[in-house]
């Protein structure tokens, strides 16, 4: 059945039959009549958030929280340009989103028209695709081919541009049924050869590991399944980067916890040493693999991605294979099974008894006394308090992000929302808006520093008007902390631009929203003051005051391998040599 | 670190050990990328390059099949052979991207371009302008008491040996399409 409508009318349409419930955005001139169609119905709830960045951040949110494409609406130019940073974020991270952008008339555009933005030009590299949509008749096709390119493949941000002379005219409607889908298949089935090579070769590995990423949670829940029954199976020892955390569990037997610069002694140690390194949808970001040249020098790489360019982009794989984690993990177990599920068990154990010794060295120890609260203390009370609750963390970027990756233990895939590729500052306090409207009955909690979460405190707003009772935690230092301790380490303690003398009163402010501030400055009230916390049904910002100078550790400086790590502020002193200040 | 005595060699022929790209040679690669002639297209391709510090030798571009609305794209790309796997892999993410092939790798192949030179004076100079562009096969296409423009196809180091020619025999304009190139055989 074809149908005759307004382009307006399409995008609503088109959106419902893609399954969406919820659009993030704020309106203005060029997207007037979308908004006029959006008043005129139910089905869809639009957020108005306090700024278009965070739209995208919240859609970000709830793309991440649930595995559904978020959904964005902007109007043309400002509207656009102030999305793009949310856009390079998703995109850097794979988190699939349909933003709707306006655009001037397709008569006015290239006249510098008012509001008018090359938005198209603008974000191509910052996409997966974008589009620019000239023809009513087009518009659907259009939608729906984007939400298939968001969410199959590796998934990522597309953009679609309509002037307001497309939202106006009258088109044919096109179902998502009979939308034309071809031109992206990408590859999902991992080639079976390679696989079994990876089975011989796990099969008498002496020291092996599986490295995960995003990429596991990316393919769904089963992925995360897969993974653990391989693990548990093989009793080969799992870590993670921040954006795979959950997908193994962090009570598991197998678990090392974090690797990467701020990652644990005992996840780079076994990095370092592994023979047999089993990349799993991760694509050895520069954050984890420091030095290139001595990355785990003496083990043979696999490396499972469904983005072929993610393969041998940075570092060899000797035993490539592209395709879906889930589908490749499945086809894994069941070679292995029929192999006879052998492992090299002597081996394995005796490794075991390496990884019990790096263990041994606690490299998150710290000293909570006297009567400021380390930021670590803070963290490990928020995870005590609230371990076991339907809980779903959020992070700004910074110091306090890597202390969440290290103190919190994520059981589940799809709990935590952090922006690792990009490093948005400001990226969770939207984000966790964007998740609490997913998961109403859960607990959202974004971990913040008082630097990133300036950076989107309009969403207060947004928080107060939608009653959306995610708690905003945040870690006060005074000072933007990891770029202080950069120049700690670095820059010879000359702390430039890291202090921010005139901080808001973070309870006042709370309340100046409407919402609830609670402060927290001695260790020994901290309990309560979080217990009162999550006993608040609304907003709450949370104001802990910490330790100003504390540093993250343990840390991998830049342009230094795996094996050379700092595991405290004695270790510290004249670590980065000159080739290394120039890395970020 | 005592912790970490491991024996040297498991990974004798990993591919990592190709990594340090200071000691790898640069290549001249020939790749043609088949794409749908949509707008933006090509500005897909040239920013993939630019964005990511890719070198482009020569890129020509147009129309080949008019009712699938589909161009080929035909670039002379360097680098090392990661960094020419990284191009490939890249291109081949672009949506409106079909095919990517790498003529280089892929067998023999023939590589063509077309350039103009316009080249003015008289006497001696201007008769062996003439003789050279018979002996390069050049045609003649337009023609003044004081100027030749020549026509000529061929490999790029053809041209570039003619232009060589040209330069002290009056050469003052030069016009380039760049290469396009075809794979040998059915």
């Amino acid at each position: 059945m074809t149908r005759q409508m307004t382009g307006a009318k399409m995008i609503i349409q088109a959106l419902k039959d893609q399954g969406v419930d919820i659009v993030f955005g704020y309106p203005g001139g060029a997207v007037l009549p979308i908004y006029d169609e959006i008043f005129q119905q139910n089905d869809i709830r639009h957020i108005l958030v306090r700024h278009e960045q965070a739209a995208v951040h919240a859609a970000e949110g709830y793309a991440r929280s649930t595995g559904k494409p978020g959904v964005v609406l902007v109007t043309s130019g400002p509207g656009a340009t102030n999305a793009v940073t949310g856009m390079t974020d998703a995109l850097m991270d794979s988190i699939p989103l349909v933003i709707l952008t306006g655009q001037v008339p397709t008569f006015m555009i290239g006249n510098d028209a008012f509001q008018e933005a090359d938005t198209v030009g603008i974000t191509r590299p910052c996409t997966k695709h974008n589009w620019l949509v000239k023809d009513t008749d087009k518009l659907a096709q259009t939608i729906h081919e984007g939400f298939h390119i968001a969410t199959s493949g590796r998934p990522g941000p597309v953009l679609i541009d309509i002037p307001k002379d497309v939202q106006f005219a009258d088109g044919i409607y096109v179902e998502p049924k009979k939308a034309d889908t071809s031109r992206y298949q990408p590859q999902i089935k991992g080639d079976i050869e390679a696989i079994t090579a990876l089975v011989e070769l796990m099969e008498q590995a002496e020291r092996p590991i599986l490295y995960t990423g995003g990429g596991v949670i990316n393919s769904g829940p089963a992925a995360s399944q897969l993974l653990r029954e391989l693990a548990d199976a093989t009793g080969i020892p799992v870590t993670s980067t921040l954006m795979g955390l959950g997908a193994y569990p962090a009570s598991g037997e197998n678990w090392l916890g974090m690797l990467g610069m701020h990652g644990l002694y005992e996840a780079n140690l076994a990095m370092h040493g592994c023979d047999l390194m089993i990349n799993i949808g991760a694509r050895f970001d520069d954050r984890i693999t420091g030095r290139v040249e001595d990355f785990s020098p003496h083990s043979t790489k696999a490396h499972i991605d469904i983005d072929p360019s993610s393969v041998n982009k940075v570092i060899g794989a000797d035993v490539p294979i592209i395709g879906d984690i889930g589908h490749v993990l499945e086809d894994m177990l069941k070679i292995w099974k029929s192999r006879g599920r052998k492992v090299n068990k002597p081996a394995i154990k005796k490794w075991w008894g390496q990884i019990e010794e790096w263990k041994g060295v606690n490299c998150l120890a710290y000293q909570q006394k006297g009567k400021i609260i380390k930021p670590q203390y803070a963290l490990e009370r928020l995870e005590a308090l609230t371990a076991g609750m339907d809980r779903y963390i959020t992070t700004e970027v910074g110091q306090h992000q890597m202390w969440a990756a290290q103190f919190l233990g994520f059981e589940e895939p799809n709990r935590l929302m952090t922006s690792g590729g990009l490093g948005t500052m400001g990226y969770g306090h939207p984000a966790s808006l964007g998740v609490q409207l997913a998961h109403p009955d859960a607990l959202v909690i974004n971990i913040s520093g008082e630097g990133s979460w300036l950076m989107n405190m309009q969403e207060m707003g947004t928080a107060v008007q939608y009653r959306l009772p995610a708690k905003q935690f945040i870690l006060n230092n005074e000072r933007l902390g990891m770029v202080r301790q950069w120049q700690e380490l670095l820059h010879g303690e000359r702390y430039s631009a890291t202090w921010q003398e005139a901080l808001p009163d973070f309870v006042k402010l709370a309340e100046a929203f409407g919402a609830k501030g609670i402060r927290c400055e001695d260790p020994a009230d901290l309990d309560d003051a979080i217990i009162e916390m999550l006993n608040h049904d609304g907003p709450v910002i949370f104001d802990c005051l910490v330790e100003k100078h504390e540093n993250c550790f343990p840390m991998i400086p830049s342009g230094a391998p795996h094996n050379e790590m700092l595991m405290g502020d004695a270790d510290t002193q004249g670590v980065i040599g000159n080739t290394g200040a120039v890395l970020v | 670190m005592s912790a970490l005595n491991i024996k040297k060699g498991s990974s004798a022929h990993s591919a990592y050990d190709l990594k340090n790209p200071n000691a790898e040679v640069i290549e001249s690669h020939t790749l043609t990328v088949t794409v749908d002639n949509e707008a933006g297209v090509l500005a897909r391709v040239i920013g993939l390059f630019s964005g990511r510090g890719y070198n482009i030798e020569s890129l020509t571009v147009a129309e080949i099949n008019e009712e699938s609305h589909t161009s080929r794209i035909t670039i002379v790309t360097t680098g090392t052979p990661q960094v020419i796997e990284q191009i490939k892999a890249q291109l081949g993410r672009i949506i409106p991207v079909h095919s990517v092939h790498d003529l280089t790798v892929e067998g023999p192949y023939l590589e063509r371009e077309l350039a103009l030179f316009k080249v003015t004076g008289s006497g001696d100079k201007r008769v062996e302008a003439l003789r050279l562009a018979d002996i390069f096969r050049a045609n003649v296409v337009d023609s003044t008491l004081e100027s030749f423009v020549f026509e000529m196809t061929g490999t790029s180091e053809k041209i570039d040996a003619f232009a060589d020619l040209m330069r002290p025999l009056g050469l003052v304009e030069t016009a380039r399409t760049g290469v396009a190139a075809i794979s040998r055989g059915a």
